[in-house]
């Protein structure tokens, strides 16, 4: 994992000192392309690389939309996004798979794992989709198991003979497998319950910044806000004209 | 892990509806399988039941008639022509061959034919194969016979055994010609004909056990060589000198005036039988397709109905990176993976059948296994199958694509 962290860090580097890992122009998305109702807009929002984000907004404020558009489930009805320098809004449909696969790690909700495939599948189909050819997947997963601190035999279990909070964290594993630079999460910690949810967040955080990866945590929980150096809400991020960086 | 053991594992997921499609398709693609290799046996079979003879002269009846009950041993003959005509034909300068067959009477329901020693040297089956003996030699005597291997190993008879010819063509019969028993003098090796399932005996002998049993007593104490020439035979099989001569003599022989004859040409009047035949056939054949078109339906259905649990599913592929085509593809390899399965055990049970049905369907319906089942045409079959699984299998692999371009993180 060291050595995965140095690379991330060499990547980083790379880039553009000037530029954001996240950065989103005049965005607005509508689901009904017909209404004339603008489901989200955002006008400006960069965030940098490395910085791990908490925001907040109860449902209904379009989080889990703005996620979409930052995975590139979906494409925004107007403006651009720019990931890791990169035009993501404008790729073609199967670029922007690819470099979701890559780039990208996911966690949601819950039912993260395909329920019928064994923990290490799981991990592997995500390297499978990213074409990356880790020969020792196998040690990277049961390293990040470890970090997770999941015993390694979990490894060859079926996801559906996990627990919950055991779910979430081979959720973890897998959104890490690629070593993405960002980590989008949404509302990871509903299904678990108050002593397991501080475990997993201690856990994420602690695996998010071994992998200096840039996360979007996405919760209406603001009791996790505590976790966070920084924080935003959807209804400020919303507005028309904000400069949401310098929000706390 | 690959798109295929992903597909693998999904299935497997899913053992019961999966397993009950697999049977279904598996009972519709051996029907279809099983119905293109009998069509092709059957086909063979019937090709190989007669060879290098051009002519078959009798009675006038239809050529379809003259054929069945000279070459194959079905029907009865309606009538006979005159034993003179048989040597006036053999005579002829354009008649290389002739053999002389009779028919009429019959031992434990196999036919017996009467003929002379002309049969085994000049009749051919399959590719211009002649009869070969696997035990003893030809009749020589009035009251000898040649038993078909089919008649010898169901009778389990060797050569030496007494038998006696029953009147008539049925299995049971209430005239038998018990004064007068043949000795087996030969038995012939499988041909794969209705030669198998044949007795033949001289022309003499047929003659002979029809005679008043006071002279027939006579004839055999006095143990008399002398061949007692018949004033009717069935039927005569002619070789010709020349090809080209073929439908001179045709039109010679069914002029002739001293006695009503028909000749036909045995290629021409099998090509007939089998165009008759091939309707049964194509029949078969739209009934075995209609009932793999309906499991395909099943598949389909099969994997539609999935696709509703399947969401979830689909969400987190297209999250790890999966595009649209990858989910549709998936779908589509579920849907080959059943069939291609399918197909394989398909082709095991056929070829276990065929193992093991051969010989019972050889004695019972002359029908005569041999050919592999590996064909050309069953590889054609199993592409046609697989071509059309992909096509059943479109409906929910688009609906696949459609929950794919739609899913979104909030999966629940």
């Amino acid at each position: 994992m060291l050595k995965a962290a140095e690379s991330i860090k060499d990547r980083t580097n790379n880039h553009d000192k000037t530029a954001f890992a996240i950065d989103l122009d005049k965005v607005a998305y509508r689901y009904d392309s017909s209404a004339n109702v603008t489901d989200l807009s955002i006008s400006q929002w960069h965030v940098e690389y490395g910085s791990q984000i908490f925001l907040y907004g109860d449902s209904g404020s379009g989080k889990t939309t703005l996620l979409n558009l930052l995975a590139g489930v979906i494409k925004p009805s107007k403006g651009s996004i720019q990931l890791l320098g990169s035009p993501f809004s404008s790729m073609k449909a199967r670029q922007r798979d690819k470099f979701r696969a890559r780039h990208i790690g996911v966690v949601f909700q819950q039912f993260n794992l395909i329920p019928y495939l064994s923990v290490i599948k799981n991990i592997q189909l995500a390297s499978y989709f990213a074409s990356t050819t880790q020969e020792s997947i196998q040690e990277s997963a049961e390293e990040l198991l470890l970090k997770l601190k999941l015993p390694v035999n979990t490894l060859h279990k079926r996801s559906s003979e996990l627990s919950v909070g055991q779910q979430q964290r081979v959720a973890i594993a897998r959104a890490l497998i690629n070593q993405p630079e960002v980590l989008l999460v949404d509302e990871p910690t509903s299904a678990l319950d108050s002593s397991a949810r501080d475990a997993f967040m201690q856990v994420l955080l602690d695996a998010c910044q071994a992998a200096n990866a840039t996360m979007i945590f996405v919760s209406h929980d603001m009791s996790l806000q505590d976790y966070f150096e920084s924080s935003i809400a959807m209804p400020l991020l919303c507005q028309p004209e904000n400069h949401p960086e310098e929000i706390q | 892990m690959t798109l295929l053991s992903l597909a693998w594992h999904s299935l497997g997921s899913r053992r019961k509806s999966v397993l009950l499609t697999f049977c279904s398709l598996l009972i519709s693609i051996s029907v279809l399988l099983s119905v293109e290799y009998l069509r092709h046996q059957v086909k063979e079979s019937f090709n190989r039941t007669v060879s290098d003879v051009d002519m078959i002269v009798g009675a006038p009846s239809g050529q379809l008639n003259l054929l069945l009950y000279s070459v194959f041993r079905m029907g009865t003959p309606t009538n006979g022509i005159q034993y003179t005509s048989y040597q006036s034909l053999k005579n002829n300068d354009l008649v290389e061959w002739a053999i002389p067959i009779s028919l009429g009477d019959s031992h434990h329901g196999f036919r017996v034919l009467g003929t002379n020693k002309d049969y085994f040297k000049h009749f051919k089956y399959a590719n211009k194969q002649a009869l070969a003996f696997k035990h003893g030699t030809a009749f020589s005597g009035m009251f000898e016979a040649v038993v078909g291997s089919d008649v010898a190993q169901q009778l389990g008879y060797k050569v030496g055994d007494k038998i006696i010819i029953a009147h008539g063509i049925a299995a049971t019969s209430f005239t038998h010609h018990d004064k007068a028993p043949f000795t087996i003098s030969g038995i012939l090796k499988p041909t794969g004909t209705p030669v198998d399932k044949t007795v033949h005996t001289s022309l003499s002998g047929i003659e002979a056990v029809h005679l008043s049993p006071r002279i027939q007593q006579r004839l055999i104490k006095s143990g008399s060589t002398v061949e007692l020439k018949p004033k009717q035979v069935t039927a005569v099989m002619l070789g010709l000198t020349s090809k080209l001569a073929i439908f001179k003599l045709q039109r010679d022989i069914n002029n002739v005036s001293d006695d009503k004859l028909m000749a036909i040409l045995p290629g021409v009047a099998m090509t007939e039988l089998w165009q008759l035949m091939s309707n049964i056939e194509n029949v078969l054949r739209v009934i075995s397709l209609l009932v793999l078109i309906s499991s395909l339906f099943g598949l389909s259905t099969m994997l539609l109905a999935s696709m509703q649990q399947r969401k979830g599913e689909i969400a987190i592929l297209r999250v790890l990176g999966a595009g649209p085509l990858t989910i549709f593809s998936l779908i589509l390899i579920e849907a080959l993976i059943i069939t291609l399965l399918a197909i394989t055990t398909a082709i095991g049970l056929i070829s276990l059948a065929q193992h093991l049905l051969s010989d019972w369907l050889a004695s019972h319906y002359g029908l005569f296994l041999n050919g592999h089942l590996l064909t050309k045409d069953t590889l054609i079959a199993a592409v046609v199958i697989a071509i059309a699984t992909i096509f059943t299998a479109l409906i929910p692999a688009l609906e696949a694509y459609k929950s794919a371009l739609h899913s979104a993180l909030s999966a629940k």
